[in-house]
Protein backbone atom coordinates (compact mmCIF):
# COMPACT_ATOMS: atom_id res chain seq x y z
CA UNK A 1 0.00 0.00 0.00
CA UNK A 2 1.38 3.34 -1.07
CA UNK A 3 0.88 5.01 2.33
CA UNK A 4 2.92 2.51 4.26
CA UNK A 5 5.65 2.18 1.67
CA UNK A 6 6.27 5.88 1.64
CA UNK A 7 6.52 6.07 5.44
CA UNK A 8 5.36 9.65 5.46
CA UNK A 9 2.25 10.74 3.67
CA UNK A 10 2.37 11.16 -0.09
CA UNK A 11 0.53 14.49 -0.45
CA UNK A 12 -1.36 13.18 -3.45
CA UNK A 13 -3.02 10.45 -1.39
CA UNK A 14 -5.12 12.71 0.80
CA UNK A 15 -6.64 14.37 -2.23
CA UNK A 16 -7.31 10.98 -3.84
CA UNK A 17 -9.04 9.67 -0.72
CA UNK A 18 -11.07 12.85 -0.32
CA UNK A 19 -12.18 12.73 -3.93
CA UNK A 20 -13.76 9.30 -3.57
CA UNK A 21 -17.43 9.44 -2.63
CA UNK A 22 -19.02 6.84 -0.39
CA UNK A 23 -22.55 5.92 -1.41
CA UNK A 24 -24.27 3.94 1.36
CA UNK A 25 -26.37 0.89 0.60
CA UNK A 26 -25.37 0.53 -3.05
CA UNK A 27 -25.93 -1.78 -4.81
CA UNK A 28 -27.70 -3.20 -1.78
CA UNK A 29 -28.20 -2.54 1.96
CA UNK A 30 -25.04 -2.77 4.01
CA UNK A 31 -22.59 -2.05 1.19
CA UNK A 32 -20.72 1.26 1.41
CA UNK A 33 -19.91 1.79 -2.25
CA UNK A 34 -16.68 3.65 -3.02
CA UNK A 35 -17.51 5.81 -6.01
CA UNK A 36 -14.58 6.95 -8.17
CA UNK A 37 -16.70 9.08 -10.50
CA UNK A 38 -16.21 12.08 -8.21
CA UNK A 39 -12.44 11.67 -8.53
CA UNK A 40 -12.80 11.83 -12.31
CA UNK A 41 -14.33 15.29 -11.89
CA UNK A 42 -11.04 16.55 -10.41
CA UNK A 43 -8.52 16.58 -13.26
CA UNK A 44 -5.47 17.13 -11.04
CA UNK A 45 -6.47 14.29 -8.69
CA UNK A 46 -7.23 11.91 -11.57
CA UNK A 47 -3.87 12.78 -13.10
CA UNK A 48 -2.08 12.14 -9.80
CA UNK A 49 -3.79 8.77 -9.39
CA UNK A 50 -2.64 7.66 -12.83
CA UNK A 51 0.86 9.00 -12.16
CA UNK A 52 1.18 6.91 -9.01
CA UNK A 53 0.64 3.80 -11.14
CA UNK A 54 2.91 5.06 -13.92
CA UNK A 55 5.73 5.83 -11.48
CA UNK A 56 5.48 2.34 -10.04
CA UNK A 57 5.45 0.43 -13.33
CA UNK A 58 7.50 2.53 -15.74
CA UNK A 59 10.75 0.62 -15.15
CA UNK A 60 9.20 -2.82 -14.88
CA UNK A 61 9.17 -3.57 -18.63
CA UNK A 62 5.43 -3.98 -18.76
CA UNK A 63 4.19 -4.87 -22.23
CA UNK A 64 0.46 -5.05 -21.52
CA UNK A 65 -2.10 -3.51 -19.19
CA UNK A 66 -5.24 -5.61 -18.78
CA UNK A 67 -8.19 -3.54 -17.56
CA UNK A 68 -11.28 -5.07 -16.01
CA UNK A 69 -14.55 -3.78 -17.48
CA UNK A 70 -15.65 -1.10 -17.09
CA UNK A 71 -13.94 1.07 -14.46
CA UNK A 72 -10.63 -0.68 -15.08
CA UNK A 73 -10.73 0.86 -18.56
CA UNK A 74 -10.73 4.35 -17.08
CA UNK A 75 -7.44 3.92 -15.20
CA UNK A 76 -5.95 1.28 -17.44
CA UNK A 77 -5.87 3.11 -20.76
CA UNK A 78 -3.95 6.17 -19.53
CA UNK A 79 -1.54 3.80 -17.77
CA UNK A 80 -1.01 1.71 -20.93
CA UNK A 81 -0.37 4.81 -23.01
CA UNK A 82 2.13 6.21 -20.49
CA UNK A 83 4.00 2.89 -20.33
CA UNK A 84 4.03 2.37 -24.09
CA UNK A 85 2.13 -0.87 -23.49
CA UNK A 86 -0.82 -2.59 -25.11
CA UNK A 87 -4.22 -2.22 -23.54
CA UNK A 88 -6.27 -5.40 -23.22
CA UNK A 89 -9.91 -5.13 -22.14
CA UNK A 90 -11.20 -7.96 -19.96
CA UNK A 91 -14.93 -8.05 -20.47
CA UNK A 92 -18.24 -9.49 -19.36
CA UNK A 93 -19.55 -12.31 -21.57
CA UNK A 94 -20.55 -11.71 -25.19
CA UNK A 95 -19.08 -8.21 -25.47
CA UNK A 96 -15.82 -9.09 -27.22
CA UNK A 97 -16.54 -9.86 -30.86
CA UNK A 98 -13.63 -12.14 -31.72
CA UNK A 99 -12.56 -15.50 -30.46
CA UNK A 100 -12.28 -15.42 -26.66
CA UNK A 101 -11.27 -17.45 -23.67
CA UNK A 102 -13.50 -17.33 -20.64
CA UNK A 103 -12.97 -17.72 -16.89
CA UNK A 104 -15.81 -18.07 -14.39
CA UNK A 105 -15.78 -16.68 -10.90
CA UNK A 106 -18.02 -16.89 -7.90
CA UNK A 107 -20.28 -14.07 -6.78
CA UNK A 108 -22.09 -13.85 -3.49
CA UNK A 109 -25.04 -15.42 -5.25
CA UNK A 110 -24.26 -17.24 -8.46
CA UNK A 111 -21.36 -16.90 -10.86
CA UNK A 112 -20.15 -14.55 -13.57
CA UNK A 113 -17.39 -14.76 -16.11
CA UNK A 114 -14.66 -12.64 -17.63
CA UNK A 115 -13.47 -12.92 -21.23
CA UNK A 116 -10.31 -11.98 -23.12
CA UNK A 117 -9.60 -12.00 -26.84
CA UNK A 118 -7.34 -14.82 -27.97
CA UNK A 119 -4.15 -13.43 -29.43
CA UNK A 120 -4.24 -10.19 -27.46
CA UNK A 121 -1.55 -11.28 -25.00
CA UNK A 122 1.37 -13.54 -25.89
CA UNK A 123 3.31 -16.12 -23.93
CA UNK A 124 5.89 -14.50 -21.69
CA UNK A 125 4.46 -10.98 -21.86
CA UNK A 126 4.70 -8.99 -18.63
CA UNK A 127 1.22 -7.78 -17.68
CA UNK A 128 -0.40 -5.56 -15.07
CA UNK A 129 -4.06 -6.19 -14.25
CA UNK A 130 -5.95 -3.05 -13.23
CA UNK A 131 -9.33 -2.29 -11.71
CA UNK A 132 -10.71 0.60 -9.66
CA UNK A 133 -11.34 -1.44 -6.54
CA UNK A 134 -10.58 -4.84 -5.03
CA UNK A 135 -13.14 -6.32 -2.63
CA UNK A 136 -13.25 -10.10 -2.57
CA UNK A 137 -10.64 -10.41 -5.30
CA UNK A 138 -12.85 -12.74 -7.31
CA UNK A 139 -12.71 -10.72 -10.50
CA UNK A 140 -8.96 -10.16 -10.23
CA UNK A 141 -8.38 -13.87 -9.71
CA UNK A 142 -10.35 -14.61 -12.85
CA UNK A 143 -8.27 -12.04 -14.69
CA UNK A 144 -5.01 -13.57 -13.48
CA UNK A 145 -6.16 -17.01 -14.55
CA UNK A 146 -7.11 -15.81 -18.04
CA UNK A 147 -3.69 -14.28 -18.53
CA UNK A 148 -1.85 -17.29 -17.14
CA UNK A 149 -3.78 -19.60 -19.42
CA UNK A 150 -2.14 -17.88 -22.39
CA UNK A 151 1.27 -18.02 -20.73
CA UNK A 152 1.53 -14.37 -19.72
CA UNK A 153 3.52 -13.26 -16.69
CA UNK A 154 1.21 -11.32 -14.39
CA UNK A 155 3.54 -8.97 -12.53
CA UNK A 156 0.97 -7.35 -10.25
CA UNK A 157 -2.67 -6.41 -9.82
CA UNK A 158 -3.15 -2.67 -9.42
CA UNK A 159 -6.18 -1.11 -7.77
CA UNK A 160 -6.90 2.43 -6.73
CA UNK A 161 -8.95 1.28 -3.73
CA UNK A 162 -8.79 -1.82 -1.56
CA UNK A 163 -10.83 -3.28 1.24
CA UNK A 164 -8.98 -3.34 4.58
CA UNK A 165 -7.74 -6.90 4.19
CA UNK A 166 -5.52 -5.68 1.33
CA UNK A 167 -3.78 -3.12 3.51
CA UNK A 168 -0.07 -3.68 3.67
CA UNK A 169 -0.05 -5.83 0.57
CA UNK A 170 -1.83 -9.02 -0.19
CA UNK A 171 -1.60 -11.87 -2.63
CA UNK A 172 -4.23 -13.21 -4.95
CA UNK A 173 -3.72 -16.48 -6.75
CA UNK A 174 0.01 -16.11 -6.10
CA UNK A 175 0.27 -12.57 -7.44
CA UNK A 176 0.88 -9.36 -5.47
CA UNK A 177 -1.87 -6.76 -5.21
CA UNK A 178 -0.95 -3.09 -5.07
CA UNK A 179 -3.55 -0.72 -3.63
CA UNK A 180 -3.22 3.06 -3.55
CA UNK A 181 -5.79 3.93 -0.86
CA UNK A 182 -7.97 2.14 1.66
CA UNK A 183 -11.65 1.73 1.08
CA UNK A 184 -13.58 4.55 2.74
CA UNK A 185 -16.15 3.36 5.20
CA UNK B 1 -21.77 15.67 -42.65
CA UNK B 2 -18.98 14.29 -40.53
CA UNK B 3 -15.57 15.80 -40.92
CA UNK B 4 -12.62 13.46 -41.04
CA UNK B 5 -9.01 13.75 -40.04
CA UNK B 6 -8.30 14.38 -43.74
CA UNK B 7 -4.92 13.42 -45.13
CA UNK B 8 -3.19 13.09 -41.78
CA UNK B 9 -0.38 10.54 -42.18
CA UNK B 10 -1.34 8.82 -38.96
CA UNK B 11 -4.72 7.74 -40.29
CA UNK B 12 -3.66 4.76 -42.43
CA UNK B 13 -1.98 3.18 -39.43
CA UNK B 14 -5.02 3.77 -37.25
CA UNK B 15 -7.42 2.43 -39.87
CA UNK B 16 -5.29 -0.65 -40.55
CA UNK B 17 -5.45 -1.75 -36.92
CA UNK B 18 -9.25 -1.92 -36.81
CA UNK B 19 -10.48 -5.48 -37.22
CA UNK B 20 -13.77 -6.33 -38.89
CA UNK B 21 -15.65 -9.29 -37.44
CA UNK B 22 -18.45 -10.52 -39.69
CA UNK B 23 -21.83 -11.49 -38.29
CA UNK B 24 -21.32 -10.07 -34.80
CA UNK B 25 -23.40 -9.63 -32.72
CA UNK B 26 -25.78 -11.10 -35.27
CA UNK B 27 -25.80 -12.22 -38.93
CA UNK B 28 -25.29 -9.42 -41.42
CA UNK B 29 -23.49 -7.05 -39.08
CA UNK B 30 -19.82 -6.31 -39.89
CA UNK B 31 -18.53 -5.40 -36.43
CA UNK B 32 -15.76 -2.81 -36.26
CA UNK B 33 -13.45 -4.06 -33.52
CA UNK B 34 -11.14 -1.47 -31.95
CA UNK B 35 -9.51 -3.91 -29.52
CA UNK B 36 -6.84 -4.61 -32.11
CA UNK B 37 -6.12 -0.88 -32.33
CA UNK B 38 -5.46 -0.93 -28.57
CA UNK B 39 -2.81 -3.63 -29.06
CA UNK B 40 -0.81 -1.30 -31.29
CA UNK B 41 0.59 1.28 -28.93
CA UNK B 42 1.55 3.70 -31.66
CA UNK B 43 -1.87 3.54 -33.31
CA UNK B 44 -3.59 4.05 -29.95
CA UNK B 45 -1.27 6.96 -29.20
CA UNK B 46 -2.00 8.53 -32.61
CA UNK B 47 -5.74 8.16 -32.08
CA UNK B 48 -5.65 9.99 -28.77
CA UNK B 49 -3.26 12.62 -30.12
CA UNK B 50 -5.54 13.43 -33.04
CA UNK B 51 -8.49 14.05 -30.72
CA UNK B 52 -6.39 16.04 -28.24
CA UNK B 53 -4.97 18.22 -30.99
CA UNK B 54 -8.46 19.02 -32.22
CA UNK B 55 -9.96 19.83 -28.82
CA UNK B 56 -7.18 21.28 -26.69
CA UNK B 57 -7.94 24.86 -27.72
CA UNK B 58 -11.71 24.56 -27.75
CA UNK B 59 -12.20 25.30 -24.01
CA UNK B 60 -13.71 21.89 -23.36
CA UNK B 61 -14.53 21.47 -19.67
CA UNK B 62 -15.95 17.96 -19.73
CA UNK B 63 -15.41 14.78 -21.76
CA UNK B 64 -18.48 12.52 -21.58
CA UNK B 65 -17.60 8.94 -22.47
CA UNK B 66 -20.26 6.41 -23.36
CA UNK B 67 -20.02 3.02 -21.65
CA UNK B 68 -17.98 1.02 -22.21
CA UNK B 69 -15.73 1.73 -25.19
CA UNK B 70 -16.07 5.46 -24.62
CA UNK B 71 -14.24 4.76 -21.35
CA UNK B 72 -11.24 3.65 -23.40
CA UNK B 73 -10.77 6.83 -25.43
CA UNK B 74 -12.40 9.43 -23.19
CA UNK B 75 -10.17 9.35 -20.08
CA UNK B 76 -6.84 9.78 -21.91
CA UNK B 77 -8.32 12.71 -23.83
CA UNK B 78 -9.72 14.29 -20.65
CA UNK B 79 -6.37 13.89 -18.88
CA UNK B 80 -4.44 15.42 -21.77
CA UNK B 81 -6.82 18.38 -22.02
CA UNK B 82 -7.05 18.76 -18.22
CA UNK B 83 -10.82 18.53 -17.94
CA UNK B 84 -13.43 16.40 -16.16
CA UNK B 85 -14.36 12.91 -17.33
CA UNK B 86 -17.98 11.88 -16.92
CA UNK B 87 -19.10 8.31 -17.60
CA UNK B 88 -22.46 7.90 -19.36
CA UNK B 89 -23.72 4.51 -18.25
CA UNK B 90 -26.27 1.77 -18.67
CA UNK B 91 -28.96 1.68 -15.97
CA UNK B 92 -28.13 0.88 -12.35
CA UNK B 93 -24.37 1.14 -12.70
CA UNK B 94 -23.90 4.65 -11.33
CA UNK B 95 -24.29 4.59 -7.53
CA UNK B 96 -25.41 8.15 -6.84
CA UNK B 97 -28.42 10.16 -7.90
CA UNK B 98 -28.80 10.04 -11.68
CA UNK B 99 -30.79 11.49 -14.50
CA UNK B 100 -31.93 9.09 -17.21
CA UNK B 101 -32.64 9.31 -20.89
CA UNK B 102 -34.41 6.66 -22.93
CA UNK B 103 -33.32 5.97 -26.48
CA UNK B 104 -34.36 3.67 -29.31
CA UNK B 105 -32.66 0.49 -30.33
CA UNK B 106 -33.40 -1.47 -33.46
CA UNK B 107 -35.86 -3.45 -31.35
CA UNK B 108 -37.04 -1.79 -28.17
CA UNK B 109 -35.37 0.87 -26.08
CA UNK B 110 -32.51 1.29 -23.64
CA UNK B 111 -31.64 3.86 -21.00
CA UNK B 112 -28.54 5.98 -20.48
CA UNK B 113 -27.72 7.56 -17.12
CA UNK B 114 -25.50 10.36 -15.86
CA UNK B 115 -24.74 11.40 -12.29
CA UNK B 116 -26.55 14.48 -11.03
CA UNK B 117 -24.02 17.21 -10.28
CA UNK B 118 -21.28 15.88 -12.53
CA UNK B 119 -21.96 18.42 -15.25
CA UNK B 120 -22.86 22.06 -14.58
CA UNK B 121 -24.74 24.67 -16.59
CA UNK B 122 -22.27 26.29 -18.93
CA UNK B 123 -19.94 23.29 -19.10
CA UNK B 124 -18.59 22.78 -22.63
CA UNK B 125 -18.85 19.10 -23.42
CA UNK B 126 -17.22 16.69 -25.82
CA UNK B 127 -19.09 13.39 -26.22
CA UNK B 128 -16.95 10.42 -27.13
CA UNK B 129 -17.57 6.85 -28.19
CA UNK B 130 -15.62 4.37 -30.29
CA UNK B 131 -18.16 4.30 -33.11
CA UNK B 132 -21.28 6.02 -34.42
CA UNK B 133 -23.84 3.80 -36.12
CA UNK B 134 -27.43 5.10 -36.00
CA UNK B 135 -26.47 7.90 -33.64
CA UNK B 136 -29.08 6.91 -31.06
CA UNK B 137 -26.64 6.55 -28.18
CA UNK B 138 -24.86 9.80 -28.94
CA UNK B 139 -28.21 11.56 -29.24
CA UNK B 140 -29.19 10.32 -25.77
CA UNK B 141 -25.90 11.60 -24.35
CA UNK B 142 -26.44 15.00 -25.97
CA UNK B 143 -29.93 15.21 -24.47
CA UNK B 144 -28.65 14.34 -20.98
CA UNK B 145 -25.93 16.98 -21.15
CA UNK B 146 -28.28 19.64 -22.50
CA UNK B 147 -30.85 18.87 -19.82
CA UNK B 148 -28.35 20.00 -17.18
CA UNK B 149 -27.45 23.12 -19.13
CA UNK B 150 -24.18 22.06 -20.72
CA UNK B 151 -23.24 23.03 -24.23
CA UNK B 152 -22.29 20.07 -26.40
CA UNK B 153 -19.43 21.34 -28.54
CA UNK B 154 -18.97 18.22 -30.65
CA UNK B 155 -19.33 14.43 -30.79
CA UNK B 156 -16.17 12.50 -31.53
CA UNK B 157 -15.81 8.89 -32.63
CA UNK B 158 -12.98 6.80 -33.97
CA UNK B 159 -15.23 5.18 -36.60
CA UNK B 160 -18.38 6.13 -38.47
CA UNK B 161 -20.70 3.84 -40.42
CA UNK B 162 -21.63 6.46 -43.03
CA UNK B 163 -24.50 4.60 -44.67
CA UNK B 164 -26.46 4.74 -41.41
CA UNK B 165 -26.24 8.55 -41.49
CA UNK B 166 -26.03 8.81 -37.71
CA UNK B 167 -24.81 12.39 -37.97
CA UNK B 168 -28.39 13.39 -38.81
CA UNK B 169 -29.62 12.35 -35.36
CA UNK B 170 -27.33 14.62 -33.40
CA UNK B 171 -29.68 17.58 -33.17
CA UNK B 172 -27.43 19.70 -35.32
CA UNK B 173 -24.35 19.03 -33.20
CA UNK B 174 -21.20 18.50 -35.24
CA UNK B 175 -19.55 15.11 -35.55
CA UNK B 176 -15.84 14.42 -35.91
CA UNK B 177 -14.56 10.97 -36.89
CA UNK B 178 -11.19 9.59 -37.83
CA UNK B 179 -12.21 6.64 -40.00
CA UNK B 180 -15.25 5.99 -42.16
CA UNK B 181 -15.97 2.28 -42.43
CA UNK B 182 -16.68 1.11 -45.95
Amino acid sequence: MVEEENGGVDPRLQAIKAAIRVVPHFPKPGIMFNDITTLLLRPKVFKDAVEIFVDRYRDMNISAVAGVEARGFIFGTPLALALGAKFVPLRKPKKLPGEVISESYVLEYGTDSLEMHLGSVNRGERVIVIDDLVATGGTLCAAIKLLERVGADVIECACLIGLPKFKGGCWLHGKPVYVVVDCRQ
Amino acid sequence: MASEGGEDPRLPRIASTIRVIPDFPKPGIMFQDITTLLLDHEAFRHTIDMFVERYRDKRITVVAGIEARGFIFGPPIALAIGCKFVPMRKPKKLPGEVISEEYSLEYGTDIMEMHVGAVQPGDRALVIDDLIATGGTLAAAIRLLERVGAEVVECACVIELPELQGYQRLGGKPLFVLVKAA
